[in-house]
């Protein structure tokens, strides 16, 4: 099975292809709306920033396939920036629309420092993870926290995570796997 | 906050790993990916690599080992050195780093740190900045400059870092411990992380960093036993740091 990592024109999608390459899995990286549709398993990856990511989504088409893949309740894993767009609207760069599959919106991180940097364990799940963010979802689709923020959201075939599994050592390979195991 | 974070530094030359890494176990001491995984395995929450070539052969050499380390790698890891454009750090970011440092050219032009940080968000930019005597140094610590540390820092934020590498020039491989005063200092003036380098010499030393601020980078103290890393962490632990629970898996 060949996992479809969503482009959307911005930085890094080599470390999610390489922890899949880890898992034993085929991806490819594509904005290519049919083959968002019909791949077993979707990731929507964490780079670059809200405005420019939509609007790439937007144009590709992506956006599009990504929504009727959600009706459809096809898979999909949202890491990050990822997940954010999946929601209703965020603050960052003056007001962005998501692409609303799930409820809530996402607002500047309320925190002593900001970028949010570093290892935090994820309740009720108990591994930590990695997380590298600035903003943060609210959300009445979560699922899962981190020192009181929404760490993970989940609404029919969407699994949002704010942090990254790609960068978490065996918990974010083992959370991946199980991901996965699903499609 | 996150868990306190114990952060590794390799320097790269030539895309080799240089400064003294003692180590008989592994089949190339030198080589940066076999040392980054050796290191991950061993419990580094972050790995920072610094290119000291800093010449235009030494560039795409160094694009060639980020891709290579990004392939294998499962942790964050940061790459600074000869980074003088956003060019520079799309390429280094494109091959699989989380964050680029800039120093003596964020110095040079402090608007490349913005414009970075525009393209790639903040928790890509990371700021290093050479202290010594109160001022920013440069070509490695050997050039003093007229800039003021802590305002600098404060800059550097206020343009769009998104993290402080804080070195101190008179700590630097001293194995003293850390320049904690300085590194409490530009942690007050901030609001993002700031990672304490420079001193590291036994796992008190760290541990009095950590208590300081966010991260801790370590050198000598690991390349000359690096199979001592996981020992390290504990002894740390042991000091009453929390550090994150690694796992098997499973």
């Amino acid at each position: 099975m060949t996992v479809v990592v969503v482009d959307y024109g911005a930085g890094n999608t080599r470390s999610v292809r390489a922890a899949l390459t880890h898992l034993g899995r085929d991806s490819v990286v594509s904005a290519d709306p049919r083959l968002i549709a019909d791949a077993p398993y979707v990731i929507l990856p964490g780079v670059g920033s809200a405005r420019s990511a939509m609007t790439h989504l937007e144009e590709t088409g992506a956006a599009t396939a990504l929504r009727e893949r959600f009706a459809a309740d096809q898979p999909i894993l949202g890491i990050c920036l990822g997940m954010q767009l999946a929601l209703q609207a965020s603050e960052e760069d003056n007001g962005v629309k998501g692409l609303g599959l799930l409820e809530g919106i996402v607002v500047r991180l309320d925190a002593p420092r900001i970028p949010r940097l570093g290892w935090a364990v994820v309740e009720p799940w108990g591994d930590a993870f990695y997380f590298a963010h600035s903003f943060v979802a609210e959300s009445p689709d979560a699922v899962a926290t981190s020192e009181g923020l929404v760490a993970a959201v989940q609404r029919g075939s969407f699994l949002g995570v704010q942090f990254h599994p790609e960068k978490s050592d065996a918990a974010g390979l083992d959370f991946l796997e199980s991901c996965l195991s699903l499609a | 906050m996150p868990l306190a974070r114990l952060i590794p530094c390799l320097d790269v030359a030539a895309g080799r790993v240089v400064k003294g890494v003692s180590f008989v176990n592994l089949r190339d001491v030198g080589d940066p990916v076999e040392l980054a995984q050796f290191y991950s395995a061993g419990g580094a929450d972050e790995l920072v690599f610094l290119d000291i070539t800093a010449t235009p052969e030494g560039a795409s050499t160094m694009v060639h080992v980020v891709e290579r380390v990004a392939d294998v790698l499962e942790i964050p890891f940061t790459v600074g050195g000869g980074i003088r454009s956003v060019e520079d750090a799309s390429r280094i970011i494109e091959a699989g780093a989380d964050r680029v440092s800039l120093n003596s050219a964020a110095l040079a032009d402090p608007e490349l740190i913005t414009e970075i940080a525009r393209r790639f968000g903040s928790q890509a930019v990371v700021v290093a900045i050479d202290a010594g005597n109160d001022v920013v140094y440069t070509h490695g610590g050997r050039q003093a400059t007229d800039i003021a540390t802590v305002p600098w820092a404060v800059e550097a934020a206020t343009r769009g870092a998104g993290e402080i590498l804080l070195t101190s020039i008179a700590r630097d491989g001293q194995r003293t411990g850390f320049d904690l005063v300085l590194t409490e200092a530009v942690r007050d003036a901030v609001d993002i992380p700031v990672i304490a380098s420079g001193g590291a010499g036994c796992a008190q030393h760290v541990a009095d960093a950590l208590r300081v601020t966010d991260a801790a980078l370590v050198a000598s103290i690991v390349h000359e036993n690096p199979a001592g890393l996981p020992g390290l962490r504990r002894e740390i632990e042991a000091l009453g740091i929390e550090l994150r629970p690694l796992k098997e898996r499973t």
